[in-house]
């Protein structure tokens, strides 16, 4: 088009810049805008929420009355209710046997798939599927094997003749609390094993090498080389897997309701069962309060107790 | 200390063949060298004699031992590699430390002997680092470190001066074979640069293609290269080999340039090879032109057109010539290499 007028001039010096445009290049001004959206998200969802459950715990609000404030009348309470130190040992229990079920089990299957398998990428899409099931299905085919009468375990048990009873899971306490455990520990497993695969992954082949050739054998690779090395993820992973171990409520809600007799309640069942179906909103909360000061600890020690290593990258305490 | 076998080995992925057949014999304290092209399966005969890799077929004997199904911790072998391996997670003691670890040596064995080396390599302050807080050269010098402790029959080094700086790597070049030759350890040297081979070897062994081109003592290679391979692969800046054939009296390139040829020269000369270096300037001899002229200080590179035949000559004198200028030069007719059509070497 200009393409009769002169050659274009072009100078190097830049346009000014308009007020709009600086603005934005104002790093805080930035920064705040990024945020806001995420920030916005947190504060409905998860702030407000928190917030709203810790009020309540100190209130005696039930439903369809709102409450007044009561001070530490609900935990007061709750230290005397023999349900709710139920329900706390059994949180603990649940929480440390099914990790390290959850973490034997997981290791052991992610050195398995870390070596030279036939069909590997296979079987690493099958030991997802316990995990991308969703949990109340997983849940609801647990409650049929533990079914007392329908149960394919005690099936298989009775055909090959080694019991001539059905096995009781979950009618008594004991059995059912370790019925659940062994549910989660299913559960989980693909979760620990895949992240613990990914940690494996990163650990240089020639270290192995090297190993070898300085005379390690399978157990001492293994105890000098990749447990060290993967210690950073296993932290990271069992925090996580801590934190969703304690706060779990479909499985034992779907399979057992926290029965028989309340043996099997979790604190986040125990916190439903008491708020909503039992309308105790301010109990129901109270309980969920006091979840926190043990995922605090479980969290704390499992970051600093394993996370920090001196010789990893990028941390300035030489 | 001890003498390394290896004796038609093969080896191959899969269906590649990478090695066919390699004969390397080694004798006790000896530094041998293996050079050769990227990908040419130098590292892959290094690993099997480490034994990281099994051998597909063929012997590889350490010591007289026949090792073919020894693992490599009963080996007596130590490496260094390429990307030294050192363990993270360990500090430099730790790392030099960890073999004796292994093999449940007393500490205060262990801590003399990792005293002893890191006084040889220079480590001695350096002994509570990480690796991440080491520089580069540090680094090799603590992979050595972890081999010297083992007071292995073997050393191997993959490639180990390959990631330092060129001014490093001369220096290195300079401790590795000092250190070599005090310990007197049977080493086995894997690099793909040809100086470092020239430099430290005492036996090079060229390799290309999964073969041995040429296999001996440096200076041998340099001035009887085998064939056309070995020719062109020793020696910096290349030998030139001009193809052509025995005619008019000379050597008539392809190009067109009639070269002088040595007294009793074979008729079935098919390359004509000589070293840069190996050239004169002289007013009787075969005239070229110019096309750049490159000077190092200490002598002069230039490149020159003979009809249409590139030649490469390097002069102590300073060539003053510009492109396009004429130049006469002259091969020295007793450092010619000739080579027949297969590419070997003709005898003179
Ligand atoms: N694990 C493997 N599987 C298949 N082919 C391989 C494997 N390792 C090496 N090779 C092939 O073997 C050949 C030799 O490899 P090698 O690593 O020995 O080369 P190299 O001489 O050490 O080269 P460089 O100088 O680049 O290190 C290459 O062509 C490579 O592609
Ligand atoms: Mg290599």
């Amino acid at each position: 088009m200009s393409a009769t007028t002169a050659a274009p001039v072009w100078t190097k010096m830049r346009p000014k810049q308009g007020a709009l445009s600086r603005l934005f290049d104002w790093k805080p001004f930035l920064a705040f805008i990024c945020l806001l959206p995420a920030a916005g998200l947190l504060m409905t969802f998860l702030t407000y929420p928190l917030g709203l459950g810790i009020y309540l715990a100190f209130t005696d609000t039930t439903i369809g009355r709102p409450g007044i404030w009561v001070g530490l009348e609900n935990f007061i309470w709750l230290a005397e209710d023999p349900i709710f130190w139920n329900a706390v040992f059994y949180s603990v229990f649940y929480t440390g046997v099914a990790t390290i079920g959850k973490f034997a089990l997981g290791l052991w299957l992610a050195l398995l798939l870390n070596q030279h398998l036939p069909m590997k990428s296979l079987l690493r899409a099958i030991i997802l599927l316990p995990w991308i099931v969703p949990t109340v299905l997983s849940a609801i085919a647990f409650w049929w094997i533990y079914d007392p009468q329908f149960s394919i375990i005690s099936y298989l048990f009775i055909e090959m003749g080694l019991r001539e009873t059905n096995i009781d899971f979950i009618n008594t306490a004991w059995p059912a609390r370790w019925s659940l455990i062994a549910a989660n520990i299913w559960r989980g497993i693909p979760f620990v094993a895949i992240s613990l695969l990914a940690g494996l992954q990163t650990i240089s082949p020639s270290l192995y090498e090297a190993a070898l050739l300085d005379g390690a054998s399978g157990w001492q690779r293994f105890r000098y080389i990749t447990f060290p090395m993967l210690l950073p993820i296993l932290a990271i992973v069992m925090t996580f897997s801590i934190i969703f171990t304690f706060t779990d409520f479909q499985l034992v809600y779907a399979i057992t309701r926290g029965g028989p007799v309340n043996s099997t309640h979790l604190l986040a069942t125990l916190a439903f069962q008491r708020g909503i179906p039992g309308g105790q909103l301010g109990e129901g909360a109270a309980i969920a309060v006091s979840m926190i000061p043990f995922l605090v600890f479980a969290t704390l020690f499992s970051y600093f107790g394993l996370a920090r290593r001196k010789w990893q990258q990028g941390e300035g305490n030489d | 200390m001890a003498t390394v076998s290896v004796r038609q080995a093969l080896k191959s992925f899969g269906t590649t063949r990478i090695l066919h057949g390699v004969d390397v014999e080694i004798a006790d304290g000896e530094f041998v060298v293996l050079v050769g092209p990227s990908g040419c399966g130098k590292s892959t005969l290094l690993r099997m004699i480490a034994g990281l890799e099994n051998i597909t077929g063929g012997e590889i004997a350490i010591d007289g031992r026949v090792v073919n199904n020894v693992p490599p911790k009963d080996r007596d072998i130590a490496m260094v590699f390429q990307n030294y391996a050192l363990y993270p997670h360990m500090t430099v003691r730790q790392n030099m430390a960890f073999s004796m670890k292994l093999a449940k040596a007393p500490a205060a064995i262990m801590e003399e002997e990792v005293q002893r080396a890191a006084k040889i390599l220079g480590l001695d302050a350096l002994l509570d680092r990480f690796p991440r807080q080491l520089s580069g050269g540090q680094r090799q010098r603590v992979a050595m470190g972890r081999a010297i402790v083992r007071h292995p029959q073997v050393f191997l080094f993959d490639e180990p001066l390959s990631n330092l700086d060129a001014k490093l790597r001369v220096q290195m070049r300079s401790e590795i074979r000092e250190l070599q030759q005090r310990l007197a350890t049977t080493t086995i040297y894997v690099t793909h640069d040809q100086i470092e081979a020239m430099t430290m070897a005492d036996q090079i062994v060229v390799m290309n293609g999964g073969r041995i081109e040429q296999a001996g003592a440096p200076l041998a290679l340099y001035d009887k290269p085998a064939n056309l391979f070995v020719a062109g692969f020793i020696g910096s800046p290349a030998m030139n080999l001009l193809p052509g054939m025995v005619a008019d009296g000379g050597f008539r390139t392809t190009g067109g340039a009639l070269l002088p040829l040595p007294p009793h020269a074979h008729t079935n000369v098919a390359t004509y090879g000589i070293r840069p270096e190996h050239m004169s300037l002289s007013d009787d001899g075969v005239e070229g032109t110019i096309v750049l002229v490159e000077p190092t200080g200490s002598e002069t590179q230039v490149t020159m057109r003979m009809g249409e035949t590139v030649v490469t000559g390097a002069f102590r004198e300073r060539v003053q010539g510009r492109p396009g200028d004429k130049l006469r030069v002259l091969p020295d007719l007793g450092l010619v290499h000739l080579f027949g059509p297969d590419g070997a070497r003709l005898p003179s």
